[in-house]
């Protein structure tokens, strides 16, 4: 007979569980099979979480003077919180509470009805022999420095720095490039509404420059974070600019005087040019420009220093060096971003091998009025008009060979290229598209907008990009071959330009950064967010949030409302001055530890720490995420994880074990003598 | 007590390999003092006493019994409940005793198989006519009877209770005087007997506690057999790839084993609160096999991580070596009918 007093409740969730499962069924013989175990009430009910589904529990534990409860109804991620609240408000600590997934596990997994029904009466007694060992918890409470951190400067990022230092509390935003802006910084227009991107995106960098809670760290990377929510340790280090910024008024002069020309890659794509000491664009915050030491003639051979020379600040300074710096924050905001899929990776579109393929960014870069044509739309010769036009959706997307995912912004920023060549050249412009994503506000109009302009829609996959001309009047032009599905034939259509429309990418490094901020990646390298529909900023780790395309491809303004989202998130956690952590934690018995040192490279979170002058491992409660790995480790039993003891584990296996399943037990015979 | 006021000692040696008796004799000239203390009434390894003078005993005779060996056939089963019957305190001395150890590694086949081995197909044996032992047998003289085999071994706590396990194999003669010592202290009213169904004589941390190898953090590629590799002198031996049971092993014994470049085998047994020594060393070692690179499919890790384990020879021997009888696997099926209740060919044949 159980020293505890039991109440089981089995939940209906609508016809969720109860289309499959006989609660009723499950409540009374929980009620009665399980008596020994301690189970002293046993109920079912419509809704469970409901207000009144609640009250029936904390009535039970004030009226029936249960010191456990059990809630068979969907996965703890979903209402775990909802039930241990309801034992607290019935007077019990609320982690004497234990959730049975009969949803997920049973209901929505099976349906037969009564084998479900069984299975589901072996979980509940699972949950009944574990509840047993439950102990009484009590959350674990840490100071939250004001501070934040946000790592990468474009539109998400900025959007999150601007909101928690307007609140009044110090940012560090830290961005690789020379200047913050990101991709939007590259754009001209953007879709639906056309406005120029410069236009809406350099305010909100001039503010982050002068804003006195931002401290801005551009030219820097993050190398290596310490600590937990509330009081991370972070270590930065800021390349040296070769330009001292006490000194620089950002004139520009070194940059009219350097004599060495480069291809731009980053900020022009690669169809411009930029000085060896440079600032990627004339509104790039900070005015500092950085000089570029692969390509310096002064790195390189010694000689040039004419920035040096002529600057009238005396602000360039060759000896300068990497500086490390450390900051202390609270949490953290990735706003990593993404990578554009590499086009060359489709040889035969062409891109790379035929001179009028153009990738998006490059289209972006010509179109913008300061771009390297002054805004013209022209061949790669610099001064062709192109007649004709092709843009193909879905370059690097929807591929199996490349990327399974959707891109998300490509057909809008498509149907923007198609409008931005008609409206300049007057070309005809076709459309190669899988299908038309034109979802959320106004981005249908604008499909339609495009489609009364005269633009050719193709529905159908392009197979070849060709310089071959087969047939007449292809000759001297770019040959796409694609397949119609709306006609069932193969076409060729020659144009002088192709535009690719490729796809986004998670960044080359995304799995480095996670690893290094302890946060998780999908199988593609998106940042993964706590919950895909109810947590979509917040990651596993507490106090990191991620924000924009580092979580997954999205646009501008999907972008700037992660960026909000996370800075909302951040500023309940500065407001709260205090947080508290869920218990459910890994600890060593000190005494039990041998020092065999087997956990101690394990823990995704870094928070093993070993003695060696006592000869024994710790585990930093804040840091740890309650996972287990280092608990199933341990060889020697010394590592114990609160809600995930061996007690509570055996038991649970124990109860599973004890209902019979098809008429015999599941549990293998005792060791026969003889 | 004996009417000479000195405590009555046994010991008895079911299945085992007698070690257990020697390393009680290790204890040297401190055998005297046993001598002294004890009034011995039963100890055929060392004097003269029949089964009989023991079913003679009234029950609760003896004050203090050592039992070493696992329990593998109906004498020995017969014994332990006599000697249950016979002893105040009973211990549980040494590793068969106390979880089955090496005479339970049989409990990985069958009754049938065992016999097989030893009888017929031992390359040593010589038994053309293909004889096997009979629990009975008919001669001129009459019917002749031996003890009936067992399929399962078990150890003496699964067959009655016990009172104290003094783990090892065999227990260190330190602890044995240890706990002779602390005994004796208690038969005179100077100390209190240790809280009953503990183990004794013995650490309550593991055996790496104790060794004094250089542990650093961990990373095996793969494991080596004691005779490929020469140790690096001075370094853990579980980080140079030798299959070590220390962590996962009760300490006590001084970490003799490790300290002379063998890895530890186990002999212990599991710490307080560990269920199965052999799936915790597992587990131990599977979290520090490091196998394939980041970002490999998985299909292919899989198949570096099989390569790595495969390393290990005898897994079942190397983790479960002691364990055998108290682990989760508990045994192997036999007659393949599914391990179902009932239909165990559990009848002695």
């Amino acid at each position: 007979m159980s020293k505890e007093r039991i109440g089981v409740y089995v939940c209906h969730c609508g016809s969720n569980i109860a289309g499959v499962v006989d609660v009723a069924e499950v409540a009374r013989w929980a009620s009665e099979a399980l008596q020994d175990d301690g189970v002293v009430v046993a109920r079912d009910y419509k809704f469970m979480c409901s207000s009144l589904g609640q009250e029936l529990i904390e009535a039970d534990i004030r009226e029936q003077g249960l010191t456990r409860v059990v809630v068979a109804a969907c996965s703890p991620h979903l209402h775990e919180h909802t039930f241990r609240k309801a034992t607290e408000r019935g007077g019990l600590n609320p982690y004497l509470c234990e959730m049975v997934s009969i949803r997920e596990q049973v209901s929505w997994v099976h349906t037969d009805r009564h084998k479900a029904t069984e299975k589901a009466k072996a979980l509940v007694a699972g949950g009944v022999e574990r509840v047993v060992h439950h102990e009484p918890l009590e959350p674990i409470r840490v100071p939250i420095n004001e501070a934040t951190l946000v790592v990468g400067g474009g539109i998400a990022g900025i959007q999150a720095a601007l909101e928690i230092a307007d609140s009044g509390y110090p940012v560090y935003l830290v961005e690789r490039e020379p200047s913050i802006g990101g991709h939007m910084a590259q754009f001209d227009k953007t879709f639906p509404t056309l406005d120029c991107a410069a236009c809406i995106l350099t305010p909100k960098m001039v503010s982050v420059g002068d804003h006195p809670n931002i401290t801005l760290l551009t030219w820097s990377e993050v190398e290596q974070v310490d600590g937990y929510v509330g009081n991370f340790e972070v270590t930065i280090r800021k390349k040296a600019r070769y330009v001292n910024e006490e000194l620089c008024t950002g004139c520009g002069i070194c940059e009219e005087k350097c004599p060495k020309r480069v291809i731009d890659n980053v900020y022009e794509a690669g169809l411009g040019y930029r000085k060896a000491v440079y600032r990627p664009f004339p509104q790039a915050v900070p005015k500092y420009p950085v000089i570029d030491t692969k390509n310096c003639i002064y790195f390189e051979r010694g000689k040039c220093k004419a920035c040096q020379i002529f600057c009238p600040t005396k602000a360039i300074d060759f000896e300068q060096e990497d500086q490390i710096i450390q900051v202390k924050v609270g949490n953290i905001i990735l706003a990593t971003g993404y990578d554009l899929f590499d086009a060359r990776r489709i040889p035969q579109l062409g891109y790379g091998r035929l001179a009028n393929v153009f990738t998006s960014l490059e289209f972006e870069r010509m179109c913008n009025a300061a771009g390297p044509t002054n805004g013209e739309i022209v061949l790669r010769d610099g001064v062709t008009k192109p007649q004709s036009v092709a843009i193909i959706h879905c370059v690097g997307s929807r591929d199996r060979n490349y990327n399974n995912y959707c891109s998300v912004i490509c057909c809008m920023s498509s149907l923007k290229f198609a409008h931005l060549v008609k409206e300049r050249t007057g070309a005809e412009v076709y459309n190669f598209y899988i299908d038309m994503r034109t979802a959320f506000k106004d981005y249908d109009e604008f499909y339609q907008k495009v489609l009364s302009e005269g633009t050719h829609f193709i529905r159908g996959r392009v197979a070849e990009v060709t310089d071959a001309a087969r047939l007449p009047g292809e000759e001297g032009k770019l040959i796409v071959q694609c397949e119609d599905t709306f006609i069932g034939k193969q076409r060729r259509i020659p144009v002088d330009m192709v535009i690719l429309s490729a796809g986004l990418e998670p960044r080359r490094d995304a799995k480095e950064v996670a690893k290094k901020f302890g946060i998780s990646c999908s199988a593609d390298s998106w940042f993964i967010e706590k919950h895909p529909k109810l947590d979509p900023v917040a990651t596993m780790t507490e106090g990191i949030f991620i924000a924009g395309a580092c979580q997954g491809p999205k646009d501008i303004p999907a972008s700037v409302s992660q960026g909000a989202a996370a800075a909302a998130r951040v500023l309940s956690h500065i407001q709260q001055k205090e947080l508290s952590l869920e218990p459910v934690r890994a600890s060593v018995i000190e005494e039990k530890c041998s020092g065999c040192r087997i956990c101690n490279g394990l823990c995704p979170f870094n928070a093993i720490i070993f003695h060696e002058d006592r000869r024994v491992t710790e585990i930093n409660p804040a840091l740890c995420q309650g996972c287990g790995t280092c608990v199933a480790a341990c060889p020697s039993g010394a590592i114990t994880g609160t809600q995930f003891s061996n007690e509570q584990v055996l038991a649970q296996l124990e109860g599973l074990l004890k209902i019979p399943v098809n008429g015999s037990s599941a549990r293998l015979p005792e060791p026969e003598l003889a | 007590m004996s009417d000479n006021g000195k405590p009555r000692f046994g010991m008895y040696w079911a299945s085992s390999c007698g070690g257990c008796e020697i390393s009680v004799l290790n204890i040297h000239d401190k055998l005297l003092v046993v001598d002294e203390v004890f009034d011995v009434v039963f100890w055929p390894c060392a004097a003269d006493f029949k089964y009989e003078d023991v079913r003679g005993y009234p029950d609760g005779y003896i004050d203090l019994c050592l039992f070493n060996g696992a329990i593998r056939n109906t004498e020995n089963e017969e014994m332990a409940r006599l000697l249950r019957r016979k002893s105040k305190v009973l211990v549980a001395f040494g590793s068969c005793a106390y979880e089955g150890c090496i005479p339970a590694l049989s409990n990985l086949t069958s009754k049938a198989d065992t016999l097989q081995a030893v009888y017929l197909n031992s390359p040593s044996t010589e038994n053309p006519s293909g004889i096997l032992p009979q629990p009975r047998t008919s001669v001129p003289e009459g019917e002749l009877e031996i003890p009936e085999f067992y399929h399962t071994v078990k150890s003496l706590g699964q067959v009655v209770p016990v009172d104290y396990t003094i783990p090892g194999c065999p227990p260190e003669p330190h602890q044995i005087w240890a706990v002779l010592e602390t005994v004796v202290a208690a038969l005179k009213g100077q100390a209190d007997l240790p809280p009953a169904g503990s183990i004794i004589g013995a650490g309550q941390t593991a055996v790496c506690e104790e060794c004094p190898l250089t542990k650093n953090e961990k990373t095996v590629r793969r494991f080596y057999r004691p005779w490929e590799v020469k140790p690096e002198p001075g370094l853990c031996l579980l980080e140079q790839g030798l299959v070590c049971m220390g962590p996962a092993t009760r300490g006590g014994c001084g970490a003799l084993c490790p300290q002379v470049g063998m890895g530890c085998r186990g002999c212990y047994g599991p710490l307080d609160g560990v269920e199965d020594q052999g799936a915790r060393m597992l587990t131990a070692l599977a979290s520090v096999v490091e196998a394939g690179r980041p970002g490999m499919d998985e299909h292919t890790l899989e198949k570096e991580i099989e390569a790595v384990m495969d390393t290990i020879a005898d897994p079942a021997g190397t983790f479960y070596r002691f364990s055998m009888a108290h682990s989760i696997l508990k045994r192997a099926r036999v007659n393949g009918n599914g391990g179902k209740p009932g239909l165990q060919s559990g009848s002695g044949e």
